[in-house]
This record gives structure tokens, C-alpha cells and sequence, in this order.
């Protein structure tokens, strides 16, 4: 999909500026010579990426034409039925509408949070590197480290969650707040926000200093103040960061597995399954691989669509102001 | 991620992150007390499961039934001793490092290979090949996970396999790797490609005594990001592995489920699991982050 945000002037730039020794001015067997070496050096990537990426995905949209328990020969063709007994069965629409609210709460809950953070610490002061390096921790364990970290802190009663809540005077749900219907999603989304603000922020941060200081300093010297000069400067030079960390966001929210399966297994009474856990279940627990892979097939598809829209309607301005984003980022 | 192609250099990022950040700072000096509360606040409530299951380990789980919220008292080692002294989990840590090291030098050696052409060798259909690759950073694993599964445990019969689960994991780390690495490629001024082969070299002979050597900074960051994909990673192993060949996340996860009640053990099993990757990780942080940002900023 890159490609599609370049202008064909980035495109002709990229292409004139390496490779000092084109083939125009040798001869065929220089040619010939190259594209053996092109072979040579492509080759074993291209049939790594074919094999295990390609493949299985041209696998999966034939698996989902057919009637398949993972074993003998795909003879049982349904056509489109199992896209309609996904698209039918509740637990997989309510798995979609989690994973939305899950793409939207994620952005909600860690753009603001993530921005004031990356604003107060883009500043001298005391213990700058080591609050960076704390603020990254939860992003570098691994998503079942954290989950079964939260899971006995989410414990019902004795866990330390509901404890402190206690000490306030507050009760925590009876069944936990991983075991009532109407908080479990909730609360796997704070856990994820737990997770993954470490991750804007330093992405801000970074961005952050490519903001040039002059900007600020002439801003301050026409008498705008800390909050202005954040508002109107930073934060719009800092706009590329942010929407394609929005990007990155969304794709994985509409992926996310390992932090649920932890937490929930989608449970309880499917009030947290997501696409992923949805397919995994009816895969490797049913044995039901073409609903299964009807199930993957659709999220790809909202993926792609998500994808492709969200690059036409918002990363395609960040091509059309080349000198604002090279402000921004360099 | 879909503007990463356009950065000359991703990896030049952190140049530009050893500037001090006083110059820009010293007007707006941030010494308020509100700054550091705040800061504060975010360190305890970043930290704070974390801590707490650390020093979870050192109690007895009597001890974390009476006061959840309390401290160690006495400290007991007995959990981290039976962690340490069971074999399985050092066969975990085992399996997650040789999955891992198998995993990031495949696509360290795949990845740099295929972005040499596609960055400096001049042919019709490169900008469509490297777009194939491109794709792939659309695919998510979880779409093929299911034929995958068939592909290695029925087809290949690589199913209990470290390479069974090395394989797919660099072929899915691929894209990001060539998309990383192409610019950075790019980057490398064409003096120095033309005096070489003025000099009689050939274009392998180039990459592989001038390139590869030049591009130490950029196969780190691809490679430490591959190892922690690959450290970390969930449902591939699931799906794969048992028993003896399980790696530290399925064991963690095993542990969690089959000890539920024994909270403190599963403390000090979640923690003695996290160091060695929290260790390697943050030692690596600015590669990480320099990889990240080159993927984000474009």
C-alpha cells in the first residue's frame, strides 16, 4: 500500500538516484548478469514470503468455499455459506463490534493521554531518560506477561485491584471484573491502554523533537503562551506522528488475540470474543476450518477497507504538504 | 506505516535524538512541582502491576490472601527457587531463544538480501516487487493462521518444531524488514557503490564487503525488532508447539491456568520470565525506538 501515497514524482525521484551502474551501457550477458544476481539476492526472501504469507492466505479463501474438519481431501463445497453462517452467527457480529469499540476506545483513551505525557516530559528535568525507559516497560513484556500479570490483580475479592478499591469504601463486581459481562470489555481495554500508551507516548516524544525550536521561541516572543504554542504548533507539526500511530493502532486492535485469550478466553458469555479469538475457537477447537477461515477471510476484508480508506482520507495529506511533514519529522 | 518508503534513512533518527533536548526546553523550565507529580503518577500506575508482581514472588501466598496490598513480610525465596529449579521452564527459555535467534538471523540475512536490489540495482518491475512485499504488511499473521497451521504440522510435518514456528514468524517479519532497510540502503551515497566497482568490484562483492558492513545500524534495529516479535509472540506456539517445545509465553500462560490458586508461584514465574526480555529490551530501547519511529515518521 505504500505506493499508493507516492506522488509519481517520489516515485521517479527513488528510482533515479541509486544505482550508478545501470545496465543501458553493457552489454546482454551484463544484463542477463544482473538479473541472476537479482535472483540470487531476491530470490530466497520472495520464496520465504510466497510460502509461508502468500500461500496460506490464497489457502484460506479457498478453506472458506468449502466444508472442511482439517483432514482428508476439500470435496464438500458450500459455496458462500459459510460467509453466511459467520456473518449470521451472533458471537462473530459481536465479536466485530468489539473489535471496533476496541479500535476506537484505544485511540479515545491513549491519543489525549499519550499527547499531555509526551508534552510534560518534552521538557528538561529531573530523571528525563529513566521515566522514558519506565513508561516503555509495559510495551516491551509480552502481551501474556501482562495479561497474566492483570488477570491475578483483576481477581475477584483478593485480588489487589479490588483490595484497594475496598480500602476507599468501594465494592468491586462480585464475579470480577474479567467475570461480569458488563465491565469485562471495558476493563480488557484498560488494561490494553496499561499496555500500549508506553508506545504513543515514546512515538510522540520522538516526534516531538523534530519540532524546530525556532518556531516555539518566535511564538513566544509574539507573547503566545505554553498552552498556545502546544495547541497551534506542536501538535499540528506533530500530526503525521499521530496518524500513522493512529494507523498502526487500529490494525492491531482489529487483530488483537494473545491480551484476550489471557484475560478472558472472550468471555464471559462472548462479551469480549474479537474476530481473532472467534476464528481460533472455531478452527482449532471445532475443527469448523471453513467457517473459520470465512471468519479470517472478512477480517482481512475490514481490515484492507479500514486500511485503504484511512490512507485515502487521512494519510494522503501528509504527501500533500511535504514541507509541513519534513518540519515535523526530520 | 504507509509512508515509511519516503525517509532517505529511518534509522538516522537517532541522530537527531543525542541533540540535548536543553536548547528547545530552557524556556519553558520544567521544574514545577506539578510536572513531577504528575510524572509520578504516571511512574506508579506504569510500574505498579509490574512491581507488584516482582515482590508477589518474595511473599507466601497466606501472606497475599491476608493484606494483597502489603509488602514481603517475611521475604520468601521459596518461589523463585522452585522456578528456578524446575526443568521446564529452563527448557521454555531455551526453545524461546533458539526460536528467536533462528527467527531474526533469517530475516536479517533474507531481509538485507532482498532489499539490496530493491534499493540500489535499476529494472523494470522493481517498484512493483518490492510492492509485493509491501502487501504483506497488510497481511496480519491471524488471517493465515489456520492454513498455516495445516501448511507446517500436516504438510511439512515440522509441527513440534523450533523451525516450524521460526519460519513463518521471519517470512511474516519480512516486509517490515525490506521496508526498514530499503531506504536505508538508498541512504548510502553512490560514491561510494561507484568507486568500488571503478575499482574493479562486482556488485555481490560490493554488498557484501562495503553494504552489509555499512549497514550495521539498520540490521540491528530490524533484528532486535524480529527478536522481540519473535520473544514475545503468542499464537503461532500456541497453535504448534507442546509439550517439552513450548516457549516461555505458552508456559507462562500454562502455568497461570494450571497453578491458579498458587498466586504467588505464579508470580515468581511471570517475573523470572519477563527479566530476560526486559533486560535485552531496554538495553536495546533506542534501536527499538529507532525502528518504530523510522516506521511511523516516513
Amino acid at each position: 500500500m505504500t505506493h499508493d501515497v507516492r506522488s509519481p514524482e517520489a516515485v521517479e525521484r527513488a528510482t533515479a538516484r541509486p544505482a550508478a551502474s545501470g545496465p543501458a551501457r553493457r552489454g546482454r550477458s551484463a544484463s542477463v548478469r544482473m538479473r541472476l544476481e537479482i535472483l540470487f539476492f531476491v530470490g530466497p526472501a520472495l520464496l520465504l514470503f510466497l510460502f509461508f504469507v502468500v500461500w496460506p492466505i490464497v489457502k484460506a479463501v479457498q478453506f472458506s468455499f468449502y466444508r472442511w474438519k482439517g483432514f482428508g481431501p476439500l470435496v464438500d463445497f458450500v459455496g458462500l455459506k459459510n460467509y453466511a453462517l459467520v456473518l449470521q452467527n451472533e458471537v462473530f457480529t459481536d465479536a466485530v463490534v468489539h473489535n471496533l469499540v476496541i479500535v476506537v476506545m484505544s485511540i479515545v483513551l491513549q491519543l489525549p493521554l499519550g499527547l499531555a505525557i509526551a508534552l510534560l516530559l518534552n521538557r528538561k528535568m529531573w530523571g528525563q531518560g529513566l521515566l522514558r525507559t519506565i513508561i516503555f516497560v509495559p510495551y516491551v513484556l509480552a502481551e501474556v506477561i501482562a495479561g497474566v500479570v492483570w488477570f491475578q490483580l483483576l481477581q475477584p475479592q483478593y485480588g489487589v485491584v479490588d483490595t484497594m478499591l475496598a480500602s476507599i469504601g468501594l465494592e468491586g463486581p462480585a464475579q470480577g471484573w474479567l467475570g461480569t459481562p458488563e465491565y469485562a470489555l471495558g476493563t480488557v481495554i484498560v488494561v490494553l491502554t496499561w499496555k500500549y500508551l508506553g508506545l504513543a507516548v515514546i512515538l510522540f516524544l520522538a516526534g516531538l523533537q523534530g519540532v524546530p525550536d525556532e518556531l516555539h521561541e518566535a511564538a513566544q516572543i509574539d507573547g503566545a503562551s505554553w498552552w498556545q504554542v502546544q495547541r497551534r504548533i506542536t501538535i499540528p507539526l506533530l500530526g503525521p506522528t499521530i496518524r500513522t500511530w493512529m494507523f498502526l493502532s487500529m490494525i492491531g486492535s482489529l487483530q488483537l488475540f494473545d491480551m484476550v485469550w489471557i484475560l478472558t478466553k472472550g468471555g464471559p458469555a462472548n462479551a469480549t470474543t474479537t474476530m481473532a479469538t472467534f476464528l481460533i475457537t472455531e478452527g482449532t477447537k471445532r475443527h469448523n476450518y471453513g467457517t473459520a477461515a470465512a471468519a479470517s477471510v472478512i477480517l482481512f476484508v475490514i481490515a484492507l477497507v479500514l486500511a485503504l480508506t484511512y490512507q485515502r482520507f487521512v494519510l494522503r495529506r501528509d504527501v500533500a504538504e511535504p514541507t509541513a511533514r519534513k518540519k515535523a519529522t526530520r | 506505516m504507509s509512508t515509511m518508503t519516503h525517509s532517505p534513512a529511518p534509522v538516522a533518527g537517532h541522530e537527531e535524538r543525542t541533540t540535548p533536548p536543553t536548547r528547545r526546553t530552557r524556556r519553558y523550565p520544567g521544574g514545577s512541582p506539578l510536572v513531577y507529580a504528575i510524572a509520578l503518577v504516571v511512574v506508579a500506575l506504569t510500574l505498579g502491576p509490574v512491581l507488584y508482581g516482582v515482590l508477589g514472588g518474595f511473599r507466601t501466598n497466606a501472606q497475599l490472601a491476608d493484606d494483597p496490598a502489603g509488602l514481603p513480610d517475611p521475604w520468601v525465596l521459596t518461589n523463585y527457587t522452585g522456578v528456578l529449579s524446575n526443568p521446564s521452564f529452563w527448557q521454555y527459555t531455551l526453545n524461546s531463544t533458539v526460536i528467536a535467534l533462528i527467527t531474526t538471523t533469517v530475516v536479517v540475512v533474507f531481509g538485507m538480501m532482498a532489499a539490496y536490489p530493491l534499493a540500489r540495482y535499476r529494472f523494470r518491475g522493481r517498484e512493483q516487487l518490492f510492492l509485493v512485499f509491501v502487501m504483506g504488511l497488510l497481511f496480519p499473521a491471524t488471517v493465515a493462521i489456520i492454513p498455516l497451521f495445516i501448511l507446517v504440522s500436516q504438510d511439512l510435518d515440522l509441527g513440534n518444531t523450533w523451525w516450524g514456528v521460526a519460519l513463518p514468524q521471519a517470512a511474516f517479519a519480512l516486509p517490515m524488514t525490506v521496508v526498514i532497510l530499503r531506504p536505508f540502503l538508498m541512504a548510502l551515497p553512490t560514491e561510494i557503490e561507484e568507486a568500488a566497482l571503478l575499482d574493479g568490484a562486482t556488485r555481490i562483492g560490493f554488498f557484501w564487503r562495503i553494504l552489509v558492513p555499512l549497514s550495521g545500524p539498520g540490521m540491528v534495529t530490524v533484528g532486535v525488532l524480529a527478536f522481540v516479535g519473535s520473544w514475545n509472540a503468542y499464537l503461532l506456539p500456541l497453535l504448534l508447539l507442546q509439550g517439552d517445545m513450548k516457549t516461555l509465553p505458552l508456559g507462562v500462560a500454562d502455568f497461570s491456568s494450571e497453578h491458579s490458586a498458587d498466586t504467588a508461584g505464579v508470580f515468581a514465574f511471570t517475573t523470572l520470565a519477563m527479566i530476560p526480555a526486559l533486560v535485552f529490551f531496554l538495553a536495546m530501547q533506542k534501536r527499538i525506538v529507532n525502528g518504530l519511529q523510522g516506521a511511523v515518521k516516513g
